[in-house]
């Protein structure tokens, strides 16, 4: 067992031992520090196990078995090859990294408004560290969660978006994330994101993590930390479309001052092996939290979102809304843990979680997980698991429209509510297309 | 012979579901422009009757056949009897949250009409018909964006059912106890939309338990179904006698009219 463990984390020393000679000397203090520490306690954690009550539906197995090297800076993708993950004309910003380091020759990266940053974590962290320090590592529970930790102890680059007090950002910023599959040398990347939007200002942000070329391993461990401060507003989306041969593992951490309002839209569609947390906390009298989720998988694919909202004040509301559509073997995971602490009286909650299973094989678990410490509070969960109505199939079908299309309709409608609240359009669309084209295959499987 | 053609000829059918036998020998001749009523208390098969019709798959046939204009009925797809023009008014329109009413009617009707060989409608002759067909049925536009019958009450969801029938101009239509549960305004509105689709070439079987619809619906034939058959044909004036007596009044009649 010990030897096991070793053998499981002695790349990522190495690899650590690596990272720490080549960036000590350029890094702030307090940087080399936290690595340090998250190393610890990564390696006081080691990677989890089914044994563990918050994995017992995934096993991370397939992952601590390859023996991934820390990713280097990748030679660019071409810009065919770009073209595939991105979504066309973007609105905004868009930031592109590969294999976790910035691209400044990928990104599009006009003129910024007045006081916002939004660019090279790396950068940053040279030019006004002080932003950063107070705020990066400082709410993902890096003590706790493995992955996180491991996350952490590689900081280097990644995204920092900072929105100044009051600034209103009207173009939604995208955060692209590429890995370069290569299964003879697999590769790990750990991107890191901070955004952090000032009092009274707003920000829309996507993040998306694709590879080039669609398929071959890697593993994908993302950390990124959304911190809203007094009366900001921030609309955050998360894209995974990875290679169907990779691993995804990430934590979405988010901070809500008094007053904030974020919403946050998780999309799985890649990856064979994912996991997703997405931890909320509202730490101020007033947030308001959004946590919704879309889930789509076929064949062998393993998705697990694991979210975690924390009413920490009196006067919050949230909401979540999570839903899969399950393919062939495919397996789904949900955990939804509401926490009400003694102080959050009058908080308002609503949890949902849909499961549509299209196959005799696909399987979903999902657990509600209620923690309730005040007494004055509302918090409603419901979890649904089931196939396409027997009845509404007939219905269409007995106006003319064939079995298959109905099926399609049906399916495309259960996702219609998380579809079409995406206020990103090129988001929605490609998503739209994304859901046809994995129906198209469905259909040529059957 | 007539000159009329036979829109519909269903011959000692016989069927069930889950092993129940139900239909015991249903014959039945409907020709083109004619009005049938099928009444019958609760149990005596009339859903049965109609979930085979549309060809409901949980249905099984055990005996005799359906001849739809000449064509084997039993042997089509739910989609392909709708294409040849086959409308089913369902007792318990289906609720379809996430579908628009106007995206599945038009999907609908192009699958009709590609059928048939007729150009497919764009948005913008669709809605024109969708229009005309609104007004004609006297139903506001709203119900036209809204989700299949979500939400919709039970008049609304009857109404619905019409003005799809209206926009999918079928030969036969079918309508399944359309008037059950209807306040009077809501079945009279329904009747009327019912009426303004008449016309020469086109059958309507009307199923229905209360007699009530027919004085608004006013049919051709009257037919009487108990225990699985039809026991007793006859004109309009069947319906009244069978609202007098009862269909207690048939059930004892039955052995005498062998």
């Amino acid at each position: 067992m010990m030897i096991e463990t070793i053998q499981e984390t002695e790349n990522y020393i190495s690899a650590f031992a690596g990272l720490e000679k080549s960036r000590a000397a350029y890094d702030p203090a307090w940087l080399n520090q936290l690595r340090r520490s998250a190393l610890d306690d990564f390696l006081r954690l080691g990677f989890p196990n089914t044994h563990d009550e918050e994995w017992r539906f995934t096993s991370v197995a397939p992952i601590t078995k390859v023996p991934f090297n820390l990713a280097g800076p990748g030679k660019d993708p071409s810009s065919a090859e770009l073209k595939s993950v991105t979504f066309g004309r973007w609105p905004g910003i868009q930031l592109v990294f590969v294999n976790g380091v910035y691209s400044a020759a990928l990104s599009s990266n006009p003129k910024q408004a007045d006081g916002l940053f939004a660019g090279s974590l790396a950068q940053a962290l040279q030019r006004q560290p002080y932003l950063i320090e107070p705020h990066l590592a400082r709410y993902a529970n890096v003590s706790a969660e493995p992955f996180a930790a491991l996350n952490t102890a590689f900081i280097a680059d990644g995204a920092f978006v900072y929105v100044p007090k009051g600034l209103v950002i009207e173009e939604p910023i995208h955060l692209l994330f590429l890995s370069l599959g290569e299964n003879s040398n697999p590769k790990v990347t750990h991107p890191r994101a901070l955004v952090l939007a000032e009092a009274n200002s707003q920000v829309q942000i996507l993040e998306s993590y694709a590879s080039c070329g669609g398929r071959g391993l890697y593993f994908t461990n993302a950390v990124t930390e959304v911190v809203a401060e007094e009366n900001a507003f921030v609309d955050h989306y998360k894209l995974q479309q990875e290679s169907l041969d990779a691993f995804h593992i990430s934590t979405v951490q988010i901070q809500l001052g008094r007053n904030a309002n974020i919403s946050t839209q998780l999309i799985s569609l890649g990856a064979s092996l994912a996991r997703n947390h997405v931890n909320a906390v509202l730490d101020g009298e007033g947030g308001e939290a959004t946590l919704n989720g879309f889930y789509l998988v076929n064949g062998r694919q393993h998705v697990d979102n694991h979210t975690s909202i924390d009413h920490a004040r009196p006067h919050c509301n949230s909401h979540e809304l999570y839903k899969g559509i399950l393919d062939g073997k495919a397996r789904g995971v949900f955990n939804g843990r509401i926490i009400v602490r003694p102080d959050a009286q009058k908080t308002d909650s609503k949890q949902t979680n849909k499961n549509l299973i299209l196959s005799e094989e696909a399987l979903v678990n999902t657990n509600p997980q209620l923690e309730i410490y005040a007494d004055d509070v509302k918090c409603t969960h419901g979890a649904t698991i089931g196939q396409l109505d027997a009845d509404a199939i007939f219905y269409l079908r007995s106006r003319g429209i064939d079995l298959e299309s109905a099926r399609h309709l049906l399916t495309y409608a259960f996702a219609g509510d998380f579809i079409h609240r995406l206020k990103i359009e090129p988001l929605r669309v490609a998503l739209e297309a994304s859901l046809f084209a994995r129906l198209a295959e469905g259909q040529e499987d059957r | 012979m007539e000159k009329r053609t036979y829109m519909l000829e269903i011959r000692n059918l016989h069927a069930g579901i889950g092993g129940k036998k139900i239909l015991q020998g249903i014959n039945l001749e409907v020709k083109a422009g004619e009005v049938h009523a099928i009444m019958g208390p609760n149990g005596s098969g009339k859903s049965t009757l109609s979930q085979v019709l549309a060809g409901r798959e949980s249905y099984e046939v055990t005996q005799g056949e359906i001849l739809y204009q000449g064509q084997d009925l039993l042997e089509m797809a739910p989609e392909d009897r709708a294409r040849e023009g086959i409308f089913m008014a369902f007792q318990y329109p289906v609720e379809i949250p996430g579908v628009n009413n106007t995206y599945f009617l038009k999907a609908a009707l192009n699958a009709i009409r590609k059928h048939r060989n007729q150009p497919e409608l764009d948005a913008m002759d669709f809605l024109k018909l969708v229009r005309a067909k609104l007004k004609l049925m006297e139903m506001d536009e709203s119900l036209i964006n809204r989700s299949v019958n979500e939400g919709f009450s039970g008049g609304e969801k009857k109404r619905n059912e019409i003005f799809q029938m209206a926009v999918l101009d079928p030969k036969l239509a079918i309508l399944d106890e359309t008037d059950s549960g209807l306040d009077i305004d809501a079945l009279k509105s329904v009747a009327k939309g019912v009426n303004t689709l008449r016309n020469p070439e086109r059958s309507i079987i009307v199923i229905t338990h209360y007699q009530r619809l027919l004085n608004y619906i006013v049919p051709d034939f009257v037919h009487v179904l108990s225990g699985g058959k039809i026991v007793r044909s006859g004109g309009k004036e069947l319906a009244l006698d069978l609202e007098a007596k009862g269909y207690g009044w048939l059930e004892e009649a039955v052995p005498a009219a062998r």
